[in-house]
This record gives structure tokens, sequence and C-alpha cells, in this order.
């Protein structure tokens, strides 16, 4: 007995220092990141690298800032990330409780054709989008970068997995509604909706996620700077700063800390998104 | 039981399927009448383009089996892109499922910060590719990198010289993105550990079976389901490498880490060549799909459902 309890200590022991090392090596990249992005050209060159910023140069933030509009980047994305989840969120309710709850003839038929577009991987819808975008005129729009990525795998899983979590609501909360003749819709807007805000919320999240890091599709329609979401704005950025590594790290710095802040602060969301549909956050 | 529970009177009971009907398609048009466009004809229109020769300047020109021929006997470059992609995944699957599972055996259990250490190591598969990207570039630098300091530090001389090596590239794009990755991997092996029973371990000391016999004869066995969907989900992403690439090479140093989607992408967006671009695509989904079909039959062999 003994023997076990002393092989338990030793194996928790094992593992908290993998996990902290393991840890560390996560961690310490970002917080280089933030450090380099506040040295002097010479300290970032220093050899062996120091870690403290001196003296500490938030006017790397600003030359990254005049360089190019980070103002608006981060504003586009913003954008894009809130509007762009909530009409998917939207659509995919309502298709989702129609393939839960209404009764038509070829509904499991039409959910399966549904569920299989999503093995149609990006990269075979990305020539032909692009040149319906091309067509209508849309090249350089902000219609390019809401209307088609509306339409991406990401949607058809968030209406499976809204369709699951609507089949699980009680039949009997709606019946009721409707015996006080509320109508479908009602039904759909007063019981089903505020009694799924879990999952909602999840892929709320995901989805926004998927269109704040999101980069190949802006990178082929849009090439104006001013409409540009971050992480092209940030590739574009790149370039420009060349070799001004302080530069370039104050720019990507600014990138990541949204997303590093909605991460900390859903992070429930991601995890349920995560664990409940094996596939969160993809 | 539900039907029986429809209004009663208010409404006609016949009518009330034409009802949901109505209702059921007003409910999917906006959803489907999108998909429709960017998804299914977006698919019909990539086939065709595959069949064709097309620059955007000049009209397109049917070819027939023309661009498929190409890619298949008279395009070394794809061979090479091929190559660099299936050396991708050859590093990245074994190495993101051995760490991820390492991490996951190591924080299933009962200690204190579990929820720190899952969070840490979750975070950057949640941050995007391109900052990563720019990240690694940094740490990979030869001169001024952490990482070469690290090295140096441990004793090694002669340090690689990273993304400028055409040895080392490839290597470096794998660490960044096992590095990235393999947080998000752990959690759904956390997930499978879960379901594992505490009486079969209890049971199997009981035997006097040791960790490594337990981890070997329980663990691995029961957990197979999530291996297989971790590893189905690895090579698919393994062969979508494209983000990192195109930030921290550009396919380079002389194309040793040019993947297929790179490759896609100079041909439709840099060299206008629409129909070689989609038929590349195509013969990229009929690889992933058929690995995929692969893993499916192999599974029966391996994998283990109670």
């Amino acid at each position: 007995m003994n023997r076990t309890r002393v092989a338990r200590i030793l194996g928790n022991g094992l593992a908290y220092l993998l996990l902290t090392a393991g840890a560390l090596l996560v961690i310490l990249p970002f917080l280089w990141t933030v450090s380099s992005s506040l040295k002097t050209p010479a300290q970032l060159h220093a050899w062996p690298p120091e870690w403290i910023p001196r003296p500490v140069m938030w006017s790397n933030y600003v030359r990254a800032w005049t360089l190019l509009p980070f103002d608006r980047f981060l504003l586009n994305s913003i954008v894009l990330s809130i509007v762009i989840p909530l009409i998917q969120i939207a659509l995919a309710a309502t298709a989702a409780y129609a393939f839960a709850r209404l009764q038509f003839r070829g509904r499991d038929a039409l959910f399966l054709l549904y569920l299989g577009t999503m093995m149609i991987p990006g990269h075979v819808t990305l020539i032909p989008n692009f040149l319906i975008v091309k067509w209508l005129g849309w090249v350089n729009t902000y219609q390019a970068l809401i209307i088609p990525p509306l339409f991406r795998g990401s949607m058809v899983f968030g209406t499976f997995l809204l369709r699951q979590y609507f089949l699980t609501i009680p039949h009997e909360l709606e019946d009721a509604a409707r015996i006080d003749g509320c109508s479908r819709w009602g039904t759909f807007w007063r019981i089903i909706l505020p009694n799924s805000k879990p999952a909602l919320a999840t892929m709320a999240i995901i989805a926004f996620k998927t269109e704040w890091n999101t980069f190949l599709w802006p990178l082929v329609t849009i090439n104006d700077y001013r409409k540009m979401p971050i992480q092209v704005g940030l590739s574009y950025f790149k370039s420009a700063a060349d070799t001004q590594w302080e530069v370039v790290l104050a720019g990507t710095t600014i990138a990541l800390i949204p997303i590093i802040l909605v991460f900390l602060f859903g992070q429930r969301y991601f995890l349920k998104g995560m664990v409940h549909s094996g596939f969160g956050g993809k | 039981m539900s039907r029986s529970s429809q209004p009663m009177g208010k409404r006609p009971r016949l009518n009330l399927r034409r009802q949901d009907t109505i209702a059921a398609w007003t409910f999917l048009a906006p959803n489907l009448a999108g998909f429709s466009v960017f998804m299914l004809f977006a698919v019909a229109m990539s086939l065709w383009l595959a069949f064709q020769e097309w620059d955007l300047l000049t009209p397109a020109r049917f070819v027939g089996l023309a661009n498929f021929r190409k890619i298949l006997t008279g395009d070394p470059h794809f061979w090479r892109v091929m190559g660099n992609t299936v050396y991708f995944a050859v590093g990245l699957v074994p190495l993101c499922i051995a760490t991820s599972l390492g991490l996951a055996v190591a924080l299933n259990r009962a200690i204190k910060g579990i929820s720190f250490y899952r969070a840490a190591f979750y975070l950057p598969s949640v941050t995007a590719t391109i900052g990563i990207s720019v990240i690694w570039t940094w740490l990979l630098n030869p001169e001024y990198g952490l990482i070469n300091y690290a090295l140096s530090w441990l004793g090694f001389t002669d340090l690689p010289q990273w993304l400028y090596s055409t040895t080392w590239a490839k290597p470096a794009l794998i660490a960044m993105r096992v590095w990235q990755q393999s947080g998000y991997y752990m959690l759904m092996f956390l997930a499978g550990l879960q379901t594992i029973p505490d009486h079969l371990y209890e049971a199997a000391e009981v035997d006097g079976a040791g960790r490594w016999s337990k981890f070997r004869h329980i663990t691995l066995p029961l957990l197979s389901p999530t291996t297989f969907l971790v590893s189905v989900l690895l090579i698919i992403d393994s062969f979508n490498i494209f983000e990192s690439v195109y930030m921290m090479t550009q396919g380079g140093p002389g194309g040793s880490t040019e993947t297929i989607l790179y490759y896609i992408y100079t041909n439709g967006f840099q060299l206008f060549r629409m129909g070689y671009a989609s038929a590349l695509a195509w013969v990229l989904f009929v690889i992933i799909f058929t690995l995929t079909l692969v893993q499916f039959w192999a599974q029966r062999k391996w994998v283990h459902y109670e």
C-alpha cells in the first residue's frame, strides 16, 4: 500500500515536471515576442539575448502603426469576426430547427446531402469562388469578405451541432406554446433559441476564432489596405517592415492580443465546443 | 407523442404537415441558397475548370484530360511538392500524436493547476498561424534567435541555418506545427482518457501490473478510437499546410518547403493557370480522400470499440 503511494507521489512529481517544462516552452515564445517588440535594435541583436527591454521602446508600436494602418486592419477584423458569426448563427439555427423539428418530405436525405458538403475541402472551392466574386464585381469589397465565407464547412458543422442540441430540448416545452397559438417561428424564437444559449455561444466563439484567423480568402480577394483584415495586413506588414524585427514583432503583438483575450475570457466555450463535438475550433 | 398534442380546434389537422413543409423551406431557404452558389455550383465549376486551359485573359479552352496527364507524367515539380508534403505528413503525424498523448497522460490526474496547464497548451492552436509564423521566423533566426541560443547554451556548435537551409527548413516547419497543434489534440486525447473506467486500472493493479503494462494493455487499446480520429485529422491537416510556408519560406529555400497547397496557390493566383490549379486541387482532394478511406479500412485491425 505504502509503495503505491510513493509511486503515485513520484508519478505526480514527474508529471508536474513534464507539464511545467511544456508550459514554459509554450509561453516563452509569446513573452519573448512581447519583450523583443519593446527593445532597441541594438538590444534586439544582443548576444547572449536579454529578456528585459532597457529602455522600453513603446515607440516601436507607434512606428508599426504609422507604417501600415493597423487601426483599419483591427477594425475590419473586429467587424468581420462579429458580423459573419452572427449571420452564420442565424442561418444555421433556422436550418437546424427545420432539420430537427419540422416534418417534410426528403428531410433526412437533404440533411445527409447537406452534411456531405463538409467533405469538400476549401481548396476545391477557392478558385471558382474567386471567379464568381470577380464576375459579380466584388473584388476588393466587403461583400467578398462577408458573403462567400458564410458558407464554409464550419457553418455546416454549426448547423449539425445546433440540430443535435435542439433535439435534446423536450418537445413538451414547444407543444405547450403551440397550444397557446404560437407559430413555428414563435416557438423557434421564444422556446428553442433561449434554451440553446450554451450551444449558440460555443458556435459563436469558434466562428469568431475562425474569422479572426482567416487568411487565404481575403489574401486573394482584397488588395486595398483599407479593407484588409488583420492577418492579411500582418503579412503585408511583415514585408513592409522587412528586417526591422522590433517593429515586425510589435505589429505581431497587436495582431495576437485580441484573440488571446477572447480565449482567456471564453475559454470554457472553446473547451465545450471541443469536447462535445470532437472537432471544436476546426 | 408530440403529434398527438398539436393544437386542437384552431386549425384543421390536415393542414399541419403542409404548414410544416412551408415553414421548413422558409427556414432553410437562405442557408441552402448560399450553399447552392458557393458550394455546389462552385464544386461543379471547379470540375469544369479542371478540363480547361484558362489564363483569364484569353477565353477558356477545353483540353480534355491534358491537365491531369501533365500533373501525373509531365510535371516534375508536382512530384517535388508531393514529396515535400509527404515528408511533412510523415514527420508531423507521429510527432504530434506522441506529444499530445504524452501531455494528455501527464494531465489526466488529480493534481492542482490542471486548468492552467490545459489553457497554456491549448493557447497556440487558437492563435493565428500567420502571427505564429512571424514569431517562429524570429525564434529560428540563425544569428539572434532564441532556439540557436538555447542550442549553443546546451553545448552544440555548428548550429543549423534553419529556414535558410534545404536540410533544416522542413524539420523547422514541422517543429513549429507540433508546437502549435499539440495542445489541440491533447484535449481530444484527454476527453478520450476520461472515458476509461478506473476499475480497469484497479483490477490490473491487483494483478500486479506495472505502470507501463497498464498503459500498454489498457490505455492504448481503449484510447484507440481517439487515436484513430486524431490521425485522420492530422493527415488532412498536414496535406493542407499553406500559411506557415507562405509566411516563413515562400516555398524556399530552393523549393524545399513548397507544399501541394502552396503550389495550387501559385498556379492559380500568381501564374493565373485557372484550369491547371483546379486540376491540382482535385488531385489533392482525391489523395486526401483515399488516405482517409484507407485509414477507415485499416482501423478494423487496430481500433477497439467497446
